[in-house]
């Protein structure tokens, strides 16, 4: 430790030509890899027998000599052509003891500076390509349903339906519909539906049908050709709706009546365009009095499952995500 | 120390050189050497017990995770149409195929058992308390992370088990209070799960949590060693006895090197 001399490795040029050898096997393997990949081989092999050679020197009793440094180390300002560097006063004031040089601080905050700026300017654009597309640009859905007059006025339907075809199967959805006949509005006469979504408002498993299907009553499934590709069309005869992961059960108007569900079943807007029935987008609802054409419904935003619309629970979710 | 060696021990002597030579090169250059002594040549009690290698247990069930992960994705296509098809040919047709995804998916339940007896042991050994009560605070970021590779990994099947199971955890995030319909809707990469869903889980699921797992273990890891190893409670022996500094004679020519020195030799002994 005391007598502790300088280490350094021995001079040598080899690795270069090791460096070449192995250039010439990866040339070889694209050219001619018997004979030129061989003769990188050897340049390898002789080359890194020569590094190794120098290298292990030392471990084989040779005397490592390391050429001394050839440079002068000049006094400041001794044999210059120029001013010496202490000629005339500082440039700088020197700092009081422990303070330290402005320069240095002034390198330190532009550092840190220009390394937050170059950050913010990676880091916010692609923070928001990650963020900003779940909540901006969604799409409001149309479904085409087929003929109102294929809806027997009275009945439930199973209708199983594509919002976005281009998606595939995972956009299939399936909702409750029922004709509930004309009703009067401002003196005319429109048709009615009960268009009910089978996601369950606990935590948005699909809801069944409590009953049999409508084959009791003789009716078959149908299906529609709809815009947006084909909508089946089950007959169903339900005392109500019960989901099947934790239990939460509704009445025919989608009103809760046991289990862990917060509110009632969400419901499609609709509209009749030229006689078909078009579904449009959900809203959310937090109780139906009533029921069927007469039905008053409590209409809210749509919200995800599982959220309070009303009560004071809601001001758990004071802002909710933009919705369609 | 004078005396004269045989031949025999000339030879020896000479093999060791020959194999330590290469070591101190590399040790020399990068340090690498002494390191790894550090890292595994550390004092630990006397008296530890077989409880205490439940944490390297856990770290090689996420080693085995991640190795066959990697595979995985090799022949996986995170895509609506695709997913479930490539399962099943990962599953049937591709060689071996079904030991490895039955590695990953089998050892994904092994990985996150052996954490949790890891805490308890921890728990129960007093092992969280001072100075350890951050690598305790790590450990439970590394749980939360685990549980969320079990989240995002188990859409990627895209059956109707990992659909509905993902429906429903996603919408148990929904109702957090303030954000969680915002988290939610993050998730789903909108306001239903499509396409965008899977790939955003299976990004997840492989690239950011595992790389936020890797470093919260360097990290674990780092505490580990830079603490110690706890005695069991029921250890007589004296804690916070300090590591005895190898005496710097001991390590002969070039100090700091990888010289080999046999354990508890007085100063200046060699041989």
């Amino acid at each position: 430790m005391q007598d502790e001399e300088i280490h350094l490795p021995p001079p040598t040029l080899w690795p270069l030509g090791f460096a070449i050898g192995i250039a010439v096997i990866l040339v070889g393997l694209i050219i001619d890899p018997l004979w030129i990949s061989s003769i990188g081989g050897a340049i390898t092999l002789v080359f890194g027998f020569l590094w190794i050679r120098d290298a292990s020197a030392e471990l084989r009793g040779h005397r490592i000599v390391v050429e001394p440094e050839r440079r002068q180390v000049v006094e400041a300002g001794a044999g210059q052509v120029g001013p010496s560097a202490q000629a005339g006063g500082d440039a700088m004031p020197h700092p009081a003891p422990g303070e330290r040089f402005p320069r240095s601080k002034f390198l330190e905050a532009s550092t840190l500076g220009l390394g937050g700026v170059i950050g913010g300017l990676i880091t916010v654009p692609v923070a928001g390509f990650a963020v900003l597309p779940s909540f901006l640009g969604q799409k409001r859905h149309r479904v085409d349903m087929g003929p109102v007059a294929d809806y027997k006025e009275g009945q439930w339907y199973v209708a199983t339906f594509n919002t976005d075809p281009k998606e595939g199967d995972v956009a299939r959805r399936t909702a409750f519909v029922r004709n509930n006949g004309s009703l009067a509005v401002s003196g005319r006469q429109e048709p009615s539906f009960t268009i009910i979504s089978n996601r369950c408002a606990h935590l948005g498993c699909p809801v069944q049908a409590n009953g049999p299907s409508g084959a009791i009553l003789g009716l078959k499934s149908q299906t529609e050709k709809g815009a947006n590709g084909p909508v089946t069309l089950n007959p169903t005869v339900p005392a109500g709706f019960g989901c099947p992961c934790h239990g939460g059960q509704y009445d025919t108007e989608g009103n809760r009546t046991a289990g862990p569900p917060v509110r009632a079943l969400d419901r499609y807007d609709y509209e009749i365009d030229n006689g078909r029935l078009v579904l449009l987008s959900t809203y959310s609802v937090s109780h139906v009095d009533g029921q069927g054409a007469q039905a008053k419904i409590h209409k809210y935003k749509s919200v995800g499952p599982g959220e309070h619309v009303d009560g004071p629970e809601q001001w758990f979710y004071p802002i909710n995500p933009p919705h369609h | 120390m004078a005396r004269q060696l045989s031949r025999a021990q000339v030879r020896k002597q000479r093999m060791q050189d020959a194999v330590n030579f290469p070591l101190d090169w590399l040790e020399e250059r990068s340090g690498l050497v002494g390191g790894v002594r550090y890292f595994l040549f550390r004092k630990v009690p006397g008296d530890t017990n077989w409880m205490q290698t439940l944490g390297s247990a856990t770290l090689t069930a996420f080693l085995v995770q991640a190795i066959t992960g990697v595979i995985l994705a090799m022949y996986y296509k995170p895509t609506p149409n695709d997913a479930y098809a490539s399962i099943q040919n990962i599953t049937d047709h591709v060689t071996m195929g079904w030991l490895v995804r039955g590695m990953h998916k089998w050892g994904a339940s092994v990985f996150i058992i052996l954490m949790f007896l890891h805490m308890g042991r921890v728990f129960l050994f007093g092992a969280y308390k001072y100075p350890r009560e951050l690598n305790w605070v790590i450990g439970v970021l590394l749980l939360t992370m685990g549980m969320m590779e079990g989240f995002t990994g188990y859409l990627l099947p895209w059956d109707q088990t990992a659909y509905w199971a993902s429906v429903v955890g996603i919408n148990l995030n929904g109702t957090a209070p303030f954000l969680g319909p915002w988290l939610a809707q993050f998730l789903r990469s909108g306001q239903e799960i499509s396409g965008d869903t899977l790939t955003r889980f299976y990004s997840l699921h492989m690239l950011l949590v595992p790389g936020g797992i890797m470093a919260l273990i360097g990290l674990h890891l780092y505490l580990v060693i830079r603490l110690g190893v706890t005695s069991p409670p029921w250890s007589k022996e004296a804690a916070g006895s300090e590591l005895v500094e190898e005496p710097a004679a001991a390590t002969a020519a070039r100090p700091g090197l990888t010289r080999p020195v046999a354990r508890g030799t007085a100063a200046g002994g060699s041989e």
